[in-house]
């Protein structure tokens, strides 16, 4: 019997090198035509004339450690983050705290609690979020007047025209969203509303805030706040600012949310109207939280904007994150640090806006998908 | 026959909104009012008169770059620094919306080129400068980089008549030799253009007709460059050019924009054009795929696709937040004052404020600039978009 012969296909050949892999990958996404060949050595040029030179002079050949300036004057091919380093209680929390080693815990123990309430914020399935965020924007604020603001339960008082670095931006930015919140939701549905006094007044009040710069409104606020009020009545200029940043901020909060309502079928307030609720029961459980969820990436933009606006109060001379790396790079000690200062303050900004912005896309694509559902 | 029940007076929603409205307008009237006459009281009580009379005072300071407008320290008076600062304010918002325009149009393209290094590092440059404060982006321009690095007027970086230098920038300016000459030139030159408008009309009508198309921008162009020229040289070239000269300490004669200002220019591109480019980016993608599909399938060639079917639509998307954006660049442009630009915030309610004390007249009419920018802008929106809207079925 002769042997059977089994046909033993061959082994598949790979595909041609030309199309899989990461040879594949390079000529299709770098080389793909002439006109991309030439971008890609333009960008390869430029990307090691620039980026090798800045990485040495900021991380490799950097200083980091010591305390004053010999240091750096030593090593001239490298930042000096020495200057930062040497600095940093006070470019993050202000004069005051940075005076008093032994009133540090302060502004720690009030950023630390921050993160802890906000981080599982950020995430989808933690439970109880909203018990979260009502301590976050109810319970939070007294803890950081008590603490850092401080006059009671023998916490030594802290004097406002001391605050500054990251701890004076943060508290303006963070009062600037929570009180803008409430204002921004009312005008926002004064300005749909039907009665057309109330609506002009809402809307003369949020184009008027909208189209002044910042720096304007800032100036006014540090100006003629305190002509507005009868003599004897003083604000100190840290709240004179937040005034003024929560006026403007308003503005911009309306907007968002006016966008979100108007985004709202008009069949839920319909269906709640013939469910015989008035107009106040029918926005607080209807038509509002529905509004409010659609509007939050727009609300996260225009707190990413108030964020970086914080910086103008620099102008009137408050030493906020940027003013305070300014002034530490122009004391007598550093003078001629200025690009580090710079980057480290900007730094920050960046980290902080790039996280915000990251999470309002997700949760706009997120919420997006949600509706096509 | 049932009688109809009578609403009581205080739950009949008419009778009730014209209440809270009465209220809402009284509580804001009064509240006006009270603001009004405490603040006159405040400023009487300071010594400071309110009124408009210090308008024609002399101001007692210097301001260095009025490039339309003669300003002599001892003669011009306050109200002059008021048109300095608006015109100032004008200057740097129309040079950064031509550059942020360009710059932002170029990135936004090629963030999506299907070049992977292109994209991403078009999305790195707009990641880094939308999500830096800007006055921070001003400040390190200025500050950090421009005032220790570039070199004294001695030793400037040359560029043909053009010059940089830690002072500023220098340019050449044309001067009228004569005024006749001009006027025939530019009479001339109008006749051009009605006879360009006339040809582009002509060629659109011959398109519509027959399918030929003429490539009617790089003629006109053309036409519109050397005839130009000739026509300059036809009128007896009228025009001669100032340019800047190295004195002792700086340079003479020509066109200059100090340091401020360019470094001013420089963040204000770089911080705008990103977000103009995030708009572009946005824009282009907005337009489905299908309708490129579709133009394929018409037999339409790519550039056709591109001219005729993907930009006019994207451009619908791109146009009206990047008016915003324009607008957003001129409220910006008030951070001049942190690297000393003399532009509206800077010396009216900066230096004449302090100077004068008006604060109430002087903070009105620097909101009232800038009320009146951003009350056009929001016209021109309308008006495109409503433009838009006509041409859509």
């Amino acid at each position: 019997m002769s042997e059977v012969k089994i046909f033993v296909p061959a082994p598949d050949r790979l595909p041609p090198s030309n199309t899989l892999g990461p040879i594949a990958w390079v000529r299709e996404n770098l080389f793909g035509s002439i006109i991309s060949s030439i971008a890609t050595l333009l960008f390869f040029y430029l990307f090691f004339s620039y980026v090798p030179p800045f990485l040495e002079w900021a991380l490799i050949k950097a200083n980091w450690t010591g305390t004053d300036r010999s240091v750096c004057e030593a090593n001239t091919a490298g930042a000096c983050w020495t200057f930062i380093n040497v600095r940093l209680e006070q470019i993050l929390f202000g004069l005051y705290f940075a005076s008093k080693p032994e009133e540090l815990w302060r502004p720690t123990l009030i950023f630390v609690l921050f993160f802890a309430l906000l981080l599982p914020l950020l995430f989808e399935r933690t439970p109880g979020k909203k018990w979260l965020s009502i301590i976050l924007l109810g319970v939070f604020p007294v803890v950081f007047y008590f603490i850092v603001y401080g006059g009671s339960f023998g916490i030594p008082q802290s004097n406002t025209t001391q605050w500054g670095g990251f701890l004076l931006t943060f508290a303006l930015a963070f009062v600037g969203i929570l009180l803008a919140l409430p204002i921004g939701i009312l005008l926002a549905l004064g300005r749909r509303s039907e009665m057309p006094v109330i609506r002009s007044i809402c809307v003369i009040y949020i184009e008027f805030w909208r189209g002044t710069p910042l720096i304007t409104i800032l100036f006014m606020a540090s100006v003629m706040l305190p002509l507005f009020f009868p003599a004897g009545v003083e604000f100190d200029k840290v709240v004179r600012a937040m005034i003024g940043i929560t006026m403007f901020q308003s503005a911009y909060t309306a907007e968002a949310v006016r966008g979100g309502l108007a985004a709202i079928p008009k069949g839920q307030a319909e269906a709640a109207m013939a469910l015989g609720l008035g107009y106040w029961r029918r926005t607080v459980f209807i038509t509002l939280p529905q509004a409010l969820k659609i509007s939050i990436p727009s609300i996260v933009n225009t707190f990413i904007a108030l964020f970086k606006d914080t910086s103008l109060v620099s102008i009137i001379g408050l030493l906020d994150l940027l003013n305070m790396a300014q002034t530490a790079a122009r004391s007598v000690e550093w003078k001629g640090y200025d690009i580090e200062g710079y980057l480290f303050a900007g730094f920050i900004y960046w980290a902080f806006c790039y996280g915000m912005s990251r999470y309002s896309q997700n949760l706009e694509q997120k919420l997006d998908t949600d509706r096509r559902n | 026959m049932t009688e109809r029940t009578r609403i009581p007076l205080h739950r009949d929603p008419k009778v009730r909104a014209i209440l809270v409205q009465v209220l809402a307008a009284v509580v804001v009237g009064y509240g006006f009012y009270s603001l009004f006459q405490t603040t006159v009281d405040n400023l009487v009580a300071r010594g400071i008169q309110t009124g408009t009379s210090f308008f024609d005072e002399v101001a007692p300071f210097q301001i260095g770059f009025t490039p339309f407008f003669d300003y002599t320290l001892g003669e011009s008076k306050y109200i002059d620094v008021f048109f300095v600062g608006i015109q100032n304010t004008i200057l740097v918002a129309v040079l950064g919306i031509i550059a942020a325009t360009l710059l932002g149009f170029f990135i936004g393209v090629i963030r999506l080129s299907p070049n992977w290094l292109v994209s991403r590092g078009a999305l790195v440059y707009i990641e880094v400068f939308r999500n830096v404060p800007l006055l921070l982006q001003i400040m390190f321009w200025n500050f950090a980089i421009f005032l220790p690095t570039l070199p004294a007027p001695k030793n400037s970086i040359a560029m043909g008549a053009f010059y940089l230098n830690a002072r500023g920038f220098h340019t050449p300016l044309p001067v009228i030799e004569n005024t006749t000459g001009v006027a025939i030139w530019i009479a001339l030159l109008t006749v051009l253009g009605i006879g360009l408008l006339m040809f582009a009309r002509r060629a659109k009508v011959r398109f519509e007709e027959t399918g030929q198309r003429l490539p009617v921008l790089w003629i006109s162009l053309a036409v519109l460059i050397i005839g130009g020229y000739i026509f300059y040289l036809v009128s007896g070239s009228p025009l001669s050019f100032d340019e800047p000269v190295l004195g002792r300490f700086n340079f003479k004669g020509g066109g200059q924009l100090p340091l401020p200002l360019f470094s001013l220019w420089f963040a204000l591109t770089l911080y705008t054009s990103a977000f103009i480019a995030e708009n572009v980016r946005a824009g282009i993608q907005s337009v489905s795929h299908g309708q490129t599909e579709a133009a394929y399938a018409l037999g339409l060639s790519r550039k056709n696709t591109v001219n005729l079917v993907t930009i006019p639509q994207a451009l619908r998307v791109i146009i009206p937040p990047t008016i915003s954006q324009y607008l957003n660049l001129t409220k910006n442009s008030s951070l001049a004052v942190a690297v000393g630009y003399e532009e509206l915030v800077a010396v009216w309610a900066g230096i004449t404020l302090n100077q004068t004390g008006q604060a109430l007249v002087i903070i009105g009419m620097t909101v009232a600039v800038y009320e009146c920018l951003s009350l056009l802008t929001s016209f021109v929106l309308n008006w495109y978009n409503k433009r838009i809207q006509l041409t859509e079925r």
